[in-house]
């Protein structure tokens, strides 16, 4: 599968071209628009210009009937989950199937309970949404964004505000299934040491475009200033540790009128 | 599943609840009701010259009291009278049948209603009989107009009278 | 400050016309959504019978002021038998699809905006369209038509009790016949006046909910925005609640 993206005002002359079948990790600053990025390529948002193809379909040629058919074979985790609050953990997971397939009960039951397996969760079908945990909450996203056995699986930043141990998990559930199930996985995180591991290329984006690609191991020894400052988790460096304002000893002595000067 | 339960229960409940107020409200508020008085009752007709504002449900007294309701209006193109259908409860089935039938109005924002004076024969009405004396409902434009012209006649009686009188002499 | 004035003018006119725009979109997914009748009636369970309770109290106190006052008035002209008319029509008429409507704005509609508009800052809606379930079919569709539903009959809940309310004072407290009370009000209103009423609070129901499901699908997906979307809502409603109460009183009495 691949993904050409084009450029809009965030993004100026980008272009990114996703492997099928590899977990690709995009990461960068915050506010590079990497959310912006992952609406461009499900299309929520439209590019000013350039080409987003996904699975081999120009995204601008698509109607929203035909958006929504290719949005089935996508799987999308949110930063919070987003599951829906008045349904149960099992009614959740399978909302894609009961919404867009006529399946027998049973065969809905069974498709549910095994990704719900898949994930480590099958003894939380009963469970309401607010009682979860986080780490939780988002197992049960992933599999709800499995349930349909989609091609692509995209995933928001999954790492934010979760313990080390939850980490773990989400961070092996996205390799495995990556490779189990022959996805093509897109990873937007800045949690540069844990998506390094499982990652098999990553970019970097910065001020639109993108500074840096390759694998983890390539990305630790680039040479780059922007590079540098970002795996290293640098606080001063391209991106300024101040936010713009005068000389600031100029400051303190005009206060004092003068004396000093 | 079971939360479902009670809330369908619960809707259904307030869909008949909030039907019902419906129903209610344009039967018992309005004339098109049914009666759920239902006592047995019979109906006598009376023709009126000019009914005023005299409407279907409106009482039927006498002597003050509520005996029955105005069932029907219609019109006889016959003698071009309105025949009013008197709906009068069966406990009151002592009227007499020389009795007469006034329209008569409610305080002064009221509405009209029908009063039914006593008369003095043995026999009394019975289903389908006819109340033969009636008196229209007043007018309030043809009671000016009688006034005024009652006013002009008185006025210029003694001028004419002057005029005559003074003639022959 | 004019301006300022003539900003707000203009935002509210495009307002209005997103508003419409919206209306649309949630007409065009009602075949859909009465294909899964389940989630109409919950949501008719949540905006009508859940308001049951505040209607049927206010209902009855709003009848008995009414039976107080226009007694009290009434009593000037000596017609108290008009007591039953004047409260049937004031009810029935105005007071009922209005105060109905109001208090519906209150509690149905800010609860129809805080939902969808929670489910718009916990990125629900979002998970929704990306799973490609379009959520004005799913989640606005079945709100907006259970308040359409609810409405009406709220507001006949209403009229009905306070005409008892007004009874209680007017015949048990204040010895007005009750023949009177019945028969003249029978009389005197028509069927018409139902029907206006009953037309007020359709229309008031396609308003009121129409306006909470709307600020609640474009709010701003932070929980001040929630917040502000809802104050709208019960702003917003209030006022339009008022103005076609206007318009329609006018071209009734045509």
């Amino acid at each position: 599968m691949r993904y050409r993206v084009g450029g809009r005002s965030i993004f100026d002359g980008l272009s990114m071209e996703f492997a099928r079948g590899r977990v690709s990790a995009v990461m960068g600053p915050s506010g590079t628009g990497k959310t912006t990025l992952l609406r461009l390529i499900t299309g929520q948002v439209r590019a000013e210009s350039g080409s987003i193809e996904v699975a081999g379909t120009l995204l601008a040629d698509l109607r929203r009937a035909q958006l929504f058919a290719l949005r089935k074979r996508m799987g999308m985790l949110f930063q919070n989950g987003a599951l829906l609050t008045d349904l149960s953990v099992f009614e959740n997971v399978a909302f894609p199937l009961r919404e867009h397939t006529r399946l027998p009960e049973r065969l809905i039951r069974e498709l549910v309970l095994t990704k719900l397996q898949a994930v480590g969760l099958r003894g939380a079908a009963e469970l309401m949404p607010a009682e979860l945990s986080g780490g939780m909450a988002r197992r049960i996203a992933l599999a709800r964004a499995i349930v349909m056995d989609p091609e692509i699986l995209i995933y928001d930043e999954p790492f934010v505000g979760l313990d080390p141990i939850s980490m773990g998990v989400i961070l092996r559930l996205i390799r495995r299934l990556n490779d189990a199930l022959g996805l093509t996985s897109i990873v937007v995180s800045h949690d540069v040491r844990e998506i390094s591991s499982v990652a098999d290329s990553v970019f970097l984006l910065s001020g639109g475009k993108v500074v840096a690609q390759g694998t983890p191991q390539e990305l630790q020894s680039d040479r780059s200033e922007v590079v540098k400052q970002f795996v290293g988790g640098l606080a001063d460096g391209p991106v300024p540790f101040h936010y713009p304002a005068p000389d600031y000893f100029g400051e303190l002595l005009a206060r004092d009128g003068g004396r000093y000067a | 599943m079971r939360k479902s339960r009670a809330m369908n229960l619960g809707t259904g409940l307030f869909l008949l609840l909030g039907f019902a107020a419906l129903f209610f409200l344009t039967t018992q508020t309005t004339s098109h009701g049914l009666a759920f008085r239902s006592a047995p009752s019979y109906e006598v007709t009376a023709k009126f010259g000019n009914i005023g504002d005299l409407k279907v449900g409106a009482p039927v007294s006498m002597a003050g009291v509520n005996v029955g309701r105005v069932a029907g209006i219609s019109f006889d193109p016959r003698d071009f009278k309105a025949v009013v259908a008197l709906r009068i409860d069966d406990k009151y089935n002592q009227i007499p049948t020389d009795s007469d039938a006034s329209i008569y109005t409610q305080g002064l924002l009221g509405g009209q209603y029908i009063g039914l004076g006593p008369g003095g024969a043995q026999t009394f009405l019975k289903n389908h009989d006819q109340i033969v004396f009636t008196q229209s409902a007043l007018v309030l434009e043809n009671l000016i107009g009688q006034f005024l012209a009652n006013f002009n006649k008185n006025s210029s009686q003694p001028a004419a009278g002057a005029a005559a009188g003074g003639k022959p002499k | 400050m004019i301006a300022d004035l003539w900003n707000s003018m203009n935002d509210s006119l495009e307002r209005v016309g997103d508003m419409s725009r919206f209306l649309l979109r949630i007409l065009a997914q009602v075949p859909r959504s009465l294909a899964r009748p389940q989630l109409i009636v919950d949501q008719v369970f949540n905006t009508g019978a859940l308001s049951l309770v505040i209607i049927m109290l206010s209902g009855l106190f709003v009848g008995m002021v009414l039976g107080l006052q226009g007694f009290e008035l009434l009593r000037r002209f000596g017609s108290e038998e008009a007591l039953g008319t004047a409260a049937a029509i004031g009810l029935v008429k105005e007071l009922g699809p209005v105060v109905t409507a109001l208090l519906f704005a209150g509690r149905a509609g800010t609860a129809l905006a805080s939902e969808i508009g929670l489910m718009r800052a916990t990125d629900q809606l979002a998970a929704m369209e990306m799973m490609a379930v379009d959520p004005v079919g799913r989640v606005v569709a079945p709100r907006f038509i259970g308040g359409v539903i609810a409405m009406p009959l709220l507001a006949a809940i209403f009229s009905l009790i306070g005409i008892y309310g007004a009874q209680l004072v007017g015949v048990q407290m204040m010895h007005v016949d009750s023949g009177s009370f019945w028969s003249q009000m029978q009389a005197s209103v028509n069927l018409r006046d139902v029907y206006e009423g009953v037309v007020k609070s359709g229309v008031f129901g396609v308003a009121c909910s129409l306006i909470a499901v709307y600020e609640g699908y474009h709010a701003e997906p932070t929980a001040e925005g929630v917040g502000a979307a809802t104050t709208r809502t019960v702003v917003t409603s209030a006022v339009t609640v008022l103005f076609l109460d206007y318009l329609i009183t006018a071209f009734f009495l045509k």
